[in-house]
């Protein structure tokens, strides 16, 4: 299984990363040779096998909707963003590019 | 030296009064200014606020819980209020990642006036064994500085083996506790999934990450593993087992305990010397009165290629947040915004994890899914299932941590699958989610200290810490120490 560049770049467009011309002959090779090494799961009989996407054997945790602490407020939570706040909000640059 | 005590031995002095909290932090602040500008394993000190702690756990003075007045340090994912959390990444760097709130677990540990002194290094958000992809660089081996500390919990355990703290908080996601541990010389305990909480921790792998502990002997793990284990109602994936008194059934002994050596740790290609360490341990047992049982765990060589494919899928989803907007690295063009997370994400990002976000990106997207991510699922129910079948014929199991002591600064930073072949006797356990114990069991002939691991079933911390603890009665290797 080989990545092409192009098909590392379509990679990082997804993942929102900009990749330079030298990063993408890199990753192309370095992501590779990691896809070759997990190739080795395809040998393994899975047949009849349940996934398992965690392991503490817990279902549906659930919880009633209260306030049970408030650990920060809202001042600064927002004071951790660099971006400009305005009126308890975060002024990003536009979705509409 | 002051900072070379124990939880347990500092706890007695603190009591008996021959020794104050503010002497104890003092001496350890003393400790970092000296050896740390070469082993660089502290990233952000928070020495004031300690001194002001110490100085308020003195004025109590009745030292009732063993961590009062005890000074630690925690890997620089642990978020603590008005102290950086930077996860050694450029992402949170440039403007320091400042959390108004606390992880659970310091909070526990403050609330009985543990004294936190400040962050260690890691690999950057704990991805890699070496702790070479910190932004703030590599943490040198304090048994040889040429060599790596370990990873990614590498600032941890070499803060906690040079005695620049007594013990320190990690976190293990495939071995990122017990192989520094290992390498470094030290104690590492990684729990069962859901035995600690993962709030306020800064996540990797959310299905795999555990909190837990460095220590200078497998006591002083029983004591903080009590402090900070048990159910949180800020995450949901904690258990609502009881936490029983580690420190209690510690000493109850080996004698008739059945130990499993999986056959399938001890392979070609890995250090000679490690394989006989452990054999070695194993006689010790034996001579304690367990039993040792060959075992057999067959889809262990499948795990490092489950594991690389179910961690990059969630750190993948994981590190969607770093975006320049709530937290963080910025950038100043700002013209639209798709660009703009582009730009704050590639500037921020370094080499391992970018590859972690599009192996997993890629793994998961349509026409992939279920021959990368669904096909691992399953690989990760059969590895569980191994372990289930060996723990109904055995108490616990013994292996070594890593199939080589630590290796050389710069040795497998060109090629990341060398690399993360080092999780290769770590990873399973937590694809399996059970709790390991990493402690020294030898020395190779360079002087580094080579290590074991023993494993237990989900929620058997106490067992793999009794087999630990008469390990260490019976040797001594945990009381060696580097020359700095």
């Amino acid at each position: 299984m080989s990545l092409s560049p192009t098909q590392v770049r379509h990679i990082a467009k997804l993942a929102r990363l900009t990749l330079s011309d030298k990063e993408v002959s890199k990753f192309s090779r370095e992501l590779t040779q990691i896809l070759d090494y997990i190739e080795k799961l395809k040998e393994v009989d899975t047949k009849g096998v349940e996934p398992m996407s965690q392991i503490t054997g817990l279902d549906n945790v659930t919880r009633t909707d209260t306030v049970i602490e408030r650990p920060a407020t809202t001042e600064a939570l927002l004071a951790t963003s660099p971006l400009p706040i305005v009126d308890q909000q975060i002024e990003t640059p536009s979705s509409l590019g | 030296m002051i900072s070379a005590l124990t939880i347990a031995q500092a706890h007695e002095r603190l009591k008996s009064k021959s020794l104050s909290a503010v002497e104890i932090a003092r001496a350890c602040i003393e400790r970092i200014e000296s050896v740390d500008k070469s082993l660089n394993a502290v990233v952000h000190r928070n020495f004031d606020r300690a001194l002001e702690e110490a100085k308020k756990a003195d004025k109590k003075g009745a030292f009732d819980h063993p961590l009062a007045g005890i000074p630690y340090l925690a890997k620089d994912v642990f978020c603590e209020e008005g102290v950086a959390t930077t996860a050694c990444s450029n992402v949170l760097r440039n403007k320091d990642f400042v959390p108004p709130f606390d992880s659970t677990t310091t909070k526990r540990l403050n609330t009985v006036n543990a004294i936190s002194m400040g962050k260690t290094n890691t690999d950057e958000f704990t991805m890699g064994a070496s702790t070479e992809t910190s932004c703030y660089g590599v943490t040198k081996n304090p048994w040889d500085q040429t060599r790596v500390a370990g990873g990614s919990s590498g600032g941890s355990a070499a803060a906690v083996a040079a005695d620049e703290c007594l013990f320190a908080l990690g976190t293990d996601t495939g071995g990122s506790i017990r192989q520094p541990a290992g390498f470094c010389g030290c104690t590492g305990l990684k729990v069962t999934y859901g035995r600690t909480s993962r709030y306020g921790v800064l996540s990797m792998a959310s299905s795999l990450d555990s909190i837990g502990v460095l220590t200078k002997t497998v006591e002083d793990a029983a004591i903080v593993l009590g402090t900070i284990a048990g159910k949180d109602p800020l995450d949901a994936t904690t258990g609502d087992m009881p936490v029983p008194d580690y420190t209690q059934t510690l000493k109850s002994g080996v004698k008739g305990l059945k130990i499993g050596l999986p056959k399938e740790y001890f392979i070609k290609g890995m250090d000679p010397q490690v394989e006989t360490a452990v054999r070695e341990a194993a006689k010790v047992y034996a001579s304690l009165g367990a039993k040792i049982v060959d075992v057999s765990l067959p889809h262990s060589p499948y795990a490092i290629a489950t594991y690389y494919v179910i961690v990059p899928s969630e750190v993948s989803s994981n590190m969607a947040r770093y975006d320049g907007v709530r937290f963080g690295h910025t950038v100043p063009e700002r013209d639209s915004l798709i660009e703009y997370y582009e730009r704050v994400r590639s500037s921020g990002f370094g080499d391992e994890v970018k590859r972690r976000i599009m192996i997993g990106t890629y793994a998961l997207s349509a026409g992939y899914y279920d021959a990368y991510y669904r096909q691992a699922q399953k690989v990760r129910t059969l590895i569980k299932r191994d372990f289930e079948k060996a723990f109904e014929q055995v108490d616990c199991l013994l292996a070594p941590v890593a199939p080589t002591p630590a290796f050389k600064i710069g040795a497998h930073t060109g090629d990341p699958v060398q690399m993360y072949l080092e999780d290769i006797f770590t990873a399973p356990v937590n694809l399996a989610g059970i709790p390991g114990l990493s402690i020294p069991c030898g020395f190779s002939k360079e002087n580094l200290p080579i290590g074991m691991q023993l494993l237990g079933p989900q929620w058997g911390e106490e067992v793999i810490l009794r087999a630990g603890y008469a390990y260490e009665q019976a040797t001594e290797w945990h009381e060696k120490k580097p020359t700095m």
